[in-house]
């Protein structure tokens, strides 16, 4: 653990604890924890269900807030940031990918990977073509047109993940993106996130219960009871 | 555009519970409007009135009438333009559920003072020169399919007797507002009866109806009237036509404010029904308002889905049931032509329908607007799955 920011980091992480409070009970999810995040890293957060991986994938895309300590992105603390400053950038910096896809059902996948452009100063037309890159991307070229129901759940993850880098974020945020999928679909999920971080460089910060695809992962960190175990690199 | 395509398709995602909701407004817009037609119905007499006419009465009441000598008086007070006198003759057609107004009048006067009855010339001639000639309004010549040269009968209720008038004119209103459903027949023609059957009755009046050259003057000119019968046997009241026609509103005044209350319990109604749908759309799609937040959508976006959605469902509605408040309004006034002559959806109706469509999208929405925008995104996300 270190207590300044490494310099090839994009995310730095020290000292953060949160506490959730019911009633007179305080219960401590995470504790003092602290450790950076390399440029370009896929890093697996595993552990068993209650660690608080979650809550710190959370507070890592600024989601959540911290009780104590800070945390850095690419160097913005942003737990200082207000809560308007934080939805501004996280609309510019991180890329969400859920278990169950999210997907606005109304819209269609065109119009699902729009959503975030839409928050940009990108005229209709950069719109459009940052979208059929994004699909390109994902290999959805030809269903575009398609709405969420019309879709496979490997199909609208492949979607949810064309509109988590549709704005290019500086870190991608994965919550158990394979844990509603099937086999196959799960392992072109994985195919395709490791093809994003290795081709485009993409900083990818996965949570996940399964093994394999935290074997996708460069750096795996272990979390249990709220505090850091080990890392496996 | 994108946003109203959201707002729009949301709106659609429950069609059943969105048709309902629709038609709940619509129904109710439609009673809305409906009720405040009747209110203005209720008030046509006053709103057609003229600011340049008074009437004068009987201080007593209405029930006593006038020495008709008071005409030559009334005429010399400044400010005067012209006067006339009627009788209500309260005259039954057939029986008396064929009821319409019906009054005795000086036929050139009269018409003079009233330039909201449209008659064409040669009928107005032959009216004033025939003392059994009558006029009608088109609405009522068409009720009874009268036609110029048709003989009239009425029975007479105040003034016994069976009445025979010959349809001289059929005169038409200047605008919508004028009451095409009354009936006028020469006062003359009553008054020899009178003079012939019960003399104690004869050459009275029952209101003066008098033009005055500036409205500004009304006041004084009011009080100058009623100065020159003071202490008289039959001392007068003269007020504007339409403090006349107010009076008579007046009389029935606590079922039109029934009838205004009720449209506003329809309105807070459907408020409240808006309101529950917006409720339940709401908690449905905290999850997705979450995912919302999580891409950088602030609270004025979810904001604005939640009232947009709310104002896409009432305006729906409002122009469901805006549109059908005419072909509805238009029949009603039919088959209540007796009641309300005139019975005319007023421009201000629209204007609260869309008023309070407004209102209700924007009420009903505060609620699930609060919820949506105060979630914590770490909270709506696990209501997802």
């Amino acid at each position: 653990m270190t207590d300044s920011a490494n310099p090839q980091s994009i995310v730095a992480i020290r000292n953060v604890s949160k506490v959730y409070h019911r009633g007179n009970q305080s219960l401590v999810v995470l504790e003092n924890i602290s450790f950076d995040i390399a440029r370009g890293e896929f890093l697996a957060l595993m552990g068993p269900s209650g660690s608080g991986k979650s809550t710190l994938l959370n507070l890592i895309a600024g989601i959540d807030t911290v009780n104590g300590g800070t945390i850095s992105v690419d160097g913005v603390d942003i737990a200082t940031l207000s809560e308007s400053d934080l939805a501004r950038w996280r609309s510019a910096h991180v890329g969400f990918i859920f278990q169950f896809y999210n997907l606005i059902p109304v819209l269609t996948a065109f119009e699902n990977v729009e959503l975030p452009l839409l928050l940009t100063s990108l005229s209709r037309r950069e719109r459009r073509e940052h979208v059929e890159t994004a699909l390109s991307v994902v290999g959805l070229s030809d269903r575009m047109e398609h709405y969420p129901s019309q879709l496979s759940g490997g199909q609208q993850q492949r979607v949810a993940i064309a509109r988590a880098v549709v704005t290019d974020p500086t870190i991608l945020v994965a919550d158990e993106p394979t844990g509603d999928l099937d086999r196959v679909s799960a392992q072109e999920i994985l195919d395709l996130l490791d093809r994003l971080n290795a081709d485009f460089g993409k900083t990818i910060i996965m949570v996940t219960h399964d093994p394999r695809a935290a074997g996708k992962a460069h750096v795996i960190r272990n979390l249990d009871k709220g505090e850091l175990q080990d890392v496996h690199t | 555009m994108f946003i109203l395509k959201i707002l729009v398709r949301n709106a659609l995602r429950h069609r059943l519970r969105t048709l309902l909701t629709v038609l709940g407004i619509t129904i109710a817009l439609l009673s809305f409007g409906l009720l405040r037609t009747v209110v203005t119905a209720w008030y046509a007499g006053v709103n057609a009135s003229s600011a340049n006419r008074l009437v004068t009465r009987n201080a007593i009441s209405l029930v006593f009438s006038l020495p008709v000598s008071y005409t030559e008086r009334i005429k010399k007070v400044e400010g005067v333009k012209g006067v006339s006198y009627a009788n209500w003759f309260g005259g039954i057609y057939i029986s008396e559920k064929n009821f319409f107004p019906n009054f005795a009048i000086e036929p050139k006067s009269y018409l003079d003072l009233y330039p909201e009855f449209v008659l064409p010339e040669e009928q107005k001639l032959s009216f004033i020169t025939d003392r059994k000639g009558c006029v009608a309004g088109r609405r009522l010549a068409e009720r009874y399919g009268w036609k110029i040269g048709d003989t009239v009968s009425l029975k007479g209720t105040i003034y016994p007797g069976n009445w025979e008038f010959v349809v001289r004119g059929i005169y038409e209103g200047a605008d919508k507002s004028t009451d095409e459903g009354q009936f006028f027949f020469h006062w003359n023609y009553l008054n020899e009866t009178m003079r012939k059957t019960v003399p104690r009755r004869a050459d009275q009046a029952g209101v003066f109806i008098i033009s005055v050259k500036n409205p500004q003057l009304a006041a004084e000119t009011s009080m100058t009237v009623d100065a020159l019968f003071k202490n008289s046997l039959a001392e007068t009241l003269t007020e504007t036509e339409k403090a006349f026609q107010l009076s008579f509103v007046s009389m029935t005044e606590a079922i039109v404010i029934a009838i205004q209350i009720v449209s506003f319990v329809v309105i807070f109604i459907i408020m409240a029904v808006v309101a529950n749908t917006m409720a339940m759309t709401a908690r449905e799609r905290i999850g997705e308002y979450a995912i919302f937040k999580t891409m950088g959508f602030r609270s004025w976006h979810i904001a604005g889905m939640v009232f947009g959605e709310s104002l896409c469902i009432t305006m729906a509605g409002c122009i469901l049931g805006s549109a059908l408040t005419y072909p509805v309004a238009w029949k009603f006034g039919q088959v209540m032509e007796r009641f309300f002559p005139i019975f005319q959806v007023d421009k201000n109706t629209l204007y609260l329908n869309l008023l309070f469509s407004v209102l209700i999208g924007i009420v009903a929405a505060v609620f699930p607007t609060w919820r949506a925008v105060n979630i914590k995104i770490a909270d709506g996300l696990r209501r997802i799955g």
